[in-house]
């Protein structure tokens, strides 16, 4: 039984073309994949992304409990409504999601974690949550809202309260706060986002879920489908969980070695694994690849390299380049020429620092 | 969605056949396939002259979702491409029951053109898949 957002039979009147996606019955376009993504490096548009999971966590060692479960420091989170990307691992370094936490106070976070891996990473949480005397509560009565794009923001802004706007426009990026939408239904309003555009996403109570979608069209936002969402967070060198890497690649080998923090005396999940594959040097590193050639490099193909083969982890066709770039990741070295198998052609692929997007323009050598 | 033309020919795998006034036929993808693809992006084309055979995988459609192998309906030689379509491949997006069309068959057996589905029977196999 695939389950459904509140906003499915909005969709559906759209005329989107809905699939499956971990066991979630969801928009993957309305019409032009491609429009869609322009709409959002151009102008801004909305993506419902209810199907994730948002968890509060509540208890006196909050803290020292995310200090134990996550690769990144709450340390970090000083100010109320800070957020921070973090990757959960498991004891041998392997990824059992990325995710995003929210700070509260010490005693009250929130956690917005991947749909697919919903029912493993509750299981995950509960378990390590017990010893630290953490309450795992969570929050199915929020959908959830993102507005991308560079006048993404500006429209969500004439939405809200007077009084709220002075103070969410000012909200600095990774930051989140409460504010009135429209009719008063409470927010929780983030300037987070996975396209690579400014912009927020928006927990909204699912009975206000619907208003609040039919505000942001009025308002010029255009809805984009999931298909969007995957070509702009590739074009913004962003990974997607499964596809980039799970519990069989650890941070170092998936361009992840930022969200590490290896600070002293603090005893995380995983530490251990990384630090020993940090000293002996990793025999895989994920790269980006551009396709000059016309073709479309996408998941599974094969990657030659002078070191041996490779895979293409995601790889798509980037509507803003107009050409086919890739995710891959390869033994360690120099690689040499890499080629890529399409349907049993070699062909020539050139490899490149990612993002490959950046503000809505192509970066340098892209 | 678009009405399909009663002229047509086609294949369960959604490739459409029109055999022309001069006998050539004419290959493309239904109306149908062309919104499950989504946005095409990239067109492999077969080279003219090539020889192709009925049910078996002659050009190459690329979306931004997945590539497909589009199936000849019939047997024979390439005699035509759509180079269009090396530029404009969304044009099978926006007209594929015209400008969109594909590649073109000189038929080496026209008994062929009797095993594919007509227009109304096709209509019949797409009601179906979406229920």
């Amino acid at each position: 039984m695939t389950e459904k957002t509140v906003l499915n039979a909005t969709h559906r009147a759209l005329g989107a073309r809905m699939v499956d996606f971990g066991g979630w019955d969801m928009p993957i376009n309305y019409g032009s994949q491609i429009e869609e993504h322009h709409a959002v490096r151009r102008d801004a548009g909305m993506f419902d992304v209810s199907h994730m999971t948002v968890v509060d966590l509540h208890g006196a060692r909050t803290r020292d409990f995310l200090r134990h479960l996550l690769a990144n420091s709450v340390d970090k989170l000083k100010v109320h409504g800070k957020a921070l990307y973090s990757c959960m691992l498991d004891e041998q370094g392997g990824v059992i999601d990325d995710l995003i936490v929210y700070f509260f106070d010490d005693s009250h976070y929130r956690l917005v974690v991947n749909a697919a891996t919903r029912a493993k990473d509750l299981a995950w949480i509960a378990k390590q949550a017990a010893a630290f005397d953490v309450e795992m509560k969570e929050r199915p009565d929020f959908a959830m809202i993102a507005v991308q794009g560079p006048n993404a923001r500006g429209k969500v802004l004439g939405l809200l309260h007077a009084e709220d706007r002075p103070r969410i426009e000012k909200l600095g990026k990774f930051a989140a706060a409460a504010a009135q939408g429209p009719h008063g239904m409470p927010l929780f309003v983030a300037r987070t986002g996975y396209t690579g555009e400014d912009g927020f996403e928006i927990l909204v109570p699912e009975e206000n879920a619907v208003a609040l979608w039919e505000a942001l069209a009025a308002a010029g936002v255009k809805p984009a489908g999931l298909g969007a969402r995957d070509t702009l967070r590739l074009e913004a060198g962003m990974n997607l969980y499964g596809q980039d890497m799970d519990e069989t690649v650890s941070p170092w080998e998936a361009n992840l070695g930022w969200t590490i923090a290896l600070d002293e005396g603090r005893d995380f999940i995983g530490r251990a694994a990384l630090e020993k594959q940090k000293v002996d040097g990793v025999k895989r590193v994920m790269v980006g690849l551009v396709l000059d050639e016309k073709g479309v490099l996408r998941h599974g193909q094969k990657v030659l390299t002078a070191n041996g083969e490779g895979e293409i982890l995601s790889g798509s066709f980037a509507p803003t380049l107009e050409k086919a770039v890739a995710f891959a990741r390869i033994p360690a070295g120099e690689p040499g020429d890499i080629r890529v198998d399409i349907r049993g052609r070699e062909v020539p692929v050139r490899r490149v620092k990612y993002p490959f997007v950046r503000d809505g323009k192509p970066c340098e050598g892209i | 969605m678009s009405e399909i033309p009663g002229d047509l020919k086609f294949l369960k795998s959604h490739e459409w056949a029109r055999v022309e006034d001069d006998g050539l036929v004419r290959v493309g993808i239904s109306d149908h396939a062309q919104a499950q693809l989504g946005d095409l992006v990239y067109v492999e084309l077969p080279e003219v002259g090539a020889s192709v055979q009925a049910g078996n995988g002659a050009a190459v459609l690329e979306s931004v979702k997945a590539a497909s192998d589009i199936y000849s309906p019939v047997s024979g030689e390439v005699v035509e491409v759509n180079e269009m379509l090396g530029d404009k491949p969304e044009t099978i997006n926006e007209d594929a029951y015209g400008e969109g069309w594909i590649f073109a068959v000189r038929v080496s057996d026209r008994a062929e053109l009797d095993e594919l589905l007509d227009a109304d029977a096709y209509a019949e196999l797409i009601e179906n898949e979406d229920h």
